[in-house]
């Protein structure tokens, strides 16, 4: 009997020990501190300087590593119209070049000259075990507003999942190149700076990239999201993996004028190049031309020439002159807030 | 309300053990109550979601209780403040009180709304200190060292957002902390924001001036502003909180009335390639120059927190009031060299007054109230003539307003004193009786005869091995110290200020000078005189209370242990670019012999001492009203380095013929150059 139930004696032992524990360990607060959570990942985001600064365009955004050997995925946004610097956690600042770029996604992947970095896995989750759930708490790092600079820790923010959806479910509501599914979140972090910042669980893992700021054209509601990882994960494996690159082929050779492709012979002509980096703006389409057949229209902007990044109008040129004038060219260009793809036959 | 519920990932279920526990329940309290008396949670580790949630509302509970709305008279704005004293002293933002001048309602979550009066305001740091009035049992709360307070640490910011708080029931909203060590640019150079913490908790207007609290209940820092930009004045997920040391730093010094004024160390740095904090450029007639420090030097330390960059820098800096002396520490030519500065004011003379006109956009205007019918009719209980109140005159036409243009109570009115250049020139009044109470008491057992002091013993001369005899005669206006065979005689307020600029021995007689005026004339004949606030002594804390004194073109502060009372330390100043002469009374024995050399040391030996002389202070504190003993040592110093000790044998009154100008006073020695240094 005396086996069953524990005397007072031994009892009185066992919770005095207990108590010993409790009074060693952390003290016991109403909200538990956040603080491993939030320090833990520091040293996986970064900070990125790029162009802007004029025009209400901010310079500045946010970036997570990606890879031991320098990739940090970002937001694509006209930050990265130059070469963007990286700011690592411990202060340390590298050029970087843009070597992944997925418009659809809105995402780019930076990649830095460095070794031996601390990285975040890129999870993609199971139906039975997804990444995160509906209610499941959030932490978002990321450099909004700027007001981390130099090895200072980025801004957390702490919040919950509240859906995950598809954020083109009311098209033309709000207005972004992204229309594939969305964490949408119950807290601020969609502020300027904040693109590109990591959203993460309590335990420190990737749950999804932070979105640009996105605001309703009519109510003027502004909608707080994250692209997920697993939506993620294949573009950035593919881009570390060299299976995927935007950077321009130089392989392939510089065919003779008359042998290759440019804006005359599929029929469209470009905007007057007057910059050292005009982007590619569609002026005008020529009727009954490959271009004005594949639905080329005026004011697209061309982003890719077959998967290449083409920054500006020097790039755009230089691509088409590597591509047989008896071969297809497949253009993705941006028209207002839609990614295409667009493959002009000659 | 932005209450979070614990995470579900973090929710374990009771373990076996605790249900079989609870037939026991009687002994599981005795057991916590022995072990944990501290803590309230039950013996479950970890705590359950009960307690986390009991303990939560406890903490809210506790908090709330401090927590004050503050309401500019008139419906001109308002905001949020907390509680810190008893006696209704409470930290708000500078830009909180602006609109109201002098006289606000503050309500607490009791249902009362009480008066409050404005005490003092740092227009730089945007923080103000007003008193609630009518209790002397306010519910405070309590600092936790800035220190310990971490990126994703628990918080909830409580207090007056859009003014909504009209049943005097304020907001709670929860967050965590987002980050720390945060620096947000001036505007111009007033609105300052160095070193502070940044929060998720939902802040918007009519936070400011409010708590940000811990976890505890336990206070973290004073809200001031947030991050909006385009989304119009709403919060954003970014707010910050002014860091409970910065405001425990101005505390004691907005509690002396004053219009307060932030430091600069006289030099800028840059962060250089290699990561190295670099003095980029530095003023000649800085603290910092004359301690040593040149371009090029790499900074190291700053009051003892390592510094990584030139924002490291820039954001302790932005903590300090203006002429507190603080440890720095510095590499120059491959040596560490730790010393202490005195930092310079950010602004001269009525720069800052004419910073605050301009800086601040008008308080938005009061809504049209009916005419009274008889002004004359509200002037009855204003102003009391027959209480020592400051001069507030009880005529009609001056009756103070608040700014809604209604009459001041009279209670507010009696602890309100205009004064140029001060907050509230009655809180500045209160700390100088303070002073010069303490000052009397203290020294109650010196000869108090008009013809002043006359001390004899042994000095010592630092650099000099043999001891000598000395003799200082202290009276009015004239003073003369013997030195062994030297003789300083001073007869002239130029022969002071001459005396303490070349650094020489009669610095002594300058700071006794002051001192034997002060106790024998007291304030009001003193010369101009102002409670300073409270400052650190050589760089080490406890703050001390200072008290300023000009006479003669030479300035004194006075410093105070803010325990005992005791005057410790008397600063006088010819130049404010230059050492001033400091007169140690009955100094720690470590510091008699410290110097630039091992200065290092001082921190270590002033918190033991620190420990030895609390106890002896106490001790002596039990034995009621025991004569203040005499000086026994007095030790003169100038920037770090000693010059002369005066180890006391006789302190009595000046004899006539030392005081009378006679024939031999043209015989003896002109103050030669000291040359002891």
């Amino acid at each position: 009997m005396r086996s069953n139930v524990p005397g007072p004696i031994p009892l009185l032992c066992r919770v005095l020990s207990l108590s010993m524990i409790l009074l060693i360990g952390s003290p016991v607060q109403g909200q538990p501190s956040l603080a491993r959570a939030s320090s833990q990942v520091q040293d996986r985001v970064v900070k990125i300087y790029g162009a802007g600064g004029v025009g209400g365009l901010d310079a500045y955004q946010s970036g997570f590593i990606v890879s031991s050997i320098g990739h940090v995925a970002t937001a694509w946004s006209s930050v990265l119209d130059v070469d963007p610097i990286v700011v690592l956690n411990d202060g340390r600042r590298f050029e970087s070049k843009v070597v992944g770029f997925e418009p659809s996604l809105e995402l780019a992947v930076l990649k830095l000259d460095v070794s031996d970095l601390p990285y975040f896995e890129v999870p993609a989750g199971t139906t039975e075990a997804p990444i995160a759930r509906w209610g499941d708490p959030v932490l978002a790092v990321s450099n909004l507003f700027n007001i981390a600079t130099g090895n200072e820790p980025e801004s957390v923010m702490l919040g919950r999942i509240a859906a995950r959806s598809q954020l083109d479910a009311r098209r033309g509501t709000f207005e972004t190149a992204y229309q594939g599914e969305v964490w949408l979140l119950d807290l601020v972090a969609n502020n300027p700076g904040a693109a590109g910042g990591a959203l993460v669980d309590l335990q420190g893992r990737l749950v999804g990239m932070l979105g640009k700021e996105l605001r309703d054209r009519r109510t003027g509601v502004w909608l707080n999201y994250a692209i997920p990882s697993d939506v993620l994960r294949a573009p950035i494996g593919d881009i570390i993996a060299g299976r995927k690159t935007v950077a321009p082929v130089e392989q392939d050779p510089l065919l003779a004028r008359e042998k290759s492709h440019n804006a005359n012979t599929l029929g469209f002509q470009l905007i007057p190049d007057v910059l050292e980096t005009t982007p590619v703006y569609v002026d005008t389409v020529s009727v009954n031309e490959p271009a004005s057949r594949a639905d080329l229209r005026p004011d697209d902007l061309i982003l890719l020439v077959n998967g290449r990044r083409v920054p500006h109008q020097r790039a755009f040129r230089d691509q088409l002159r590597r591509i047989d004038r008896r071969d297809d060219a497949i253009l993705t260009v941006q028209r207002d807030n839609e990614i295409l793809e667009l493959t002009i036959r000659p | 309300m932005n209450q979070r519920i614990p995470p579900p990932a973090q929710l374990r279920p009771a373990s076996p053990a605790i249900s079989s526990l609870s037939r026991h329940v009687s002994i599981v309290s005795m057991c916590l109550a022995l072990a944990m008396s501290m803590t309230a949670a039950s013996a479950e580790a970890p705590p359950s979601l009960w307690d986390r949630e009991t303990q939560r509302i406890e903490s809210i509970e506790r908090a709330t209780a401090s927590t004050v709305c503050v309401f500019v008279p008139g419906g001109a704005g308002g905001g949020s403040a907390v509680l810190i004293s008893p006696d209704g002293l409470a930290l708000t933002n500078f830009h909180v009180t602006s609109p109201a001048g002098t006289y606000m309602r503050c309500g607490l979550s009791d249902g009362n709304i009480y008066d409050a009066v404005i005490v003092g305001i740092d227009p730089v740091g945007d923080l103000a200190l007003i008193q609630l009035l009518g209790r002397d049992d306010f519910p405070t709360a309590e600092f936790v060292p800035s220190r310990q307070v971490q990126i994703g640490d628990a918080c909830y910011a409580i207090g007056n957002p859009f003014l909504l708080a009209t049943n005097l029931q304020p907001t709670v909203t929860a967050g965590i902390i987002s980050g720390t060590r945060r620096y947000q640019y001036p505007s111009g150079t007033l609105l300052e924001y160095g070193n502070c913490f940044q929060t998720d908790a939902s802040i918007n207007p009519g936070n400011s001036g409010g708590p940000l609290y811990d976890a505890a209940g336990d206070l973290i820092g004073i809200i001031g502003r947030c991050s909006f930009e385009k989304r119009g004045r709403v919060n954003v997920g970014v707010g910050y909180a002014i860091s409970g040391d910065q405001a425990q730093n101005f505390r004691g010094s907005l509690a002396s009335g004053r219009i307060l004024d932030h430091a600069t160390l006289g030099a800028t740095v840059g962060t250089d390639e290699d990561g190295s904090v670099r003095v980029t450029n530095i003023l000649q007639s800085s603290d910092a120059f004359r301690r040593g420090l040149r371009y090029g030097d790499e900074i190291l330390e700053v009051e003892n927190r390592v510094v990584q960059t030139a924002n490291d820098v820039q954001n302790l800096l932005a903590t300090y009031p203006a002429q507190w002396r603080i440890p720095l520490t510095y590499r120059q030519d491959g040596e560490v060299i730790h010393t202490v500065v005195r930092l310079a004011s950010v602004h001269r003379g009525d720069e800052l007054l004419e910073k605050m006109k301009s800086a601040l956009p008008p308080p938005p205007p009061a809504p049209p109230k009916e005419p009274s019918p008889s002004p004359d009719d509200e002037t009855p209980g204003d102003g009391d003539p027959d209480a020592a109140t400051p001069p507030a005159p009880a005529e009609t036409e001056d009756v103070m307003k608040d700014a809604g243009g209604e009459p001041i109570p009279s209670e507010a009115v009696a602890r309100i004193e205009e004064r140029k250049g001060f907050a509230n020139y009655f809180y500045n009044r209160q700390r100088q009786d303070q002073f010069i109470e303490r000052l009397r008491k203290q020294f109650d057992g010196l000869p108090a005869k008009e013809d002043g002091w006359e001390i004899q013993g042994t000095a010592e001369i630092a650099g000099e091995q043999d001891s000598m005899p000395f003799t200082l005669v202290v009276s009015g206006e004239v003073c003369e110290l013997t030195l062994g065979q030297r003789t300083e005689r001073l007869t002239s307020p130029d022969r002071y200020i001459d005396s303490v600029d070349r650094g020489t021995a009669g610095g002594i007689l300058a700071a006794m000078q002051h001192w034997q005026r002060m106790m024998q004339t007291g304030l009001d004949r003193f010369g101009e005189t102002y409670a300073w606030g409270t400052a650190p002594l050589l760089g080490q804390r406890p703050l001390r209370d200072c008290t300023v004194g000009i006479h003669g073109g030479l300035e004194s502060r006075f410093y105070q242990h803010p325990e005992s009372g005791r005057l410790e330390v008397i600063e006088a100043f010819a130049d404010r670019d230059g050492d001033p002469a400091e007169l140690w009374i009955d100094p720690p024995q470590w510091l008699l012999t410290t110097n630039a050399d091992n200065l290092a040391d001082a921190g270590v030996l002033a918190n033991s001492s620190d420990a030895e002389s609390a106890a002896a202070e106490s001790a002596a504190a039990d034995s009621p009203d025991a004569p203040g003993d005499l000086p026994e040592v007095l030790h003169l110093r100038y920037g770090v380095e000693p010059l002369v000790t005066l180890r006391i044998e006789q302190w009595t009154a000046a004899t006539q013929d030392a005081n009378a100008p006679n024939a031999t006073t043209q015989g003896l020695p002109e103050s030669e150059d000291d040359d002891a240094k």
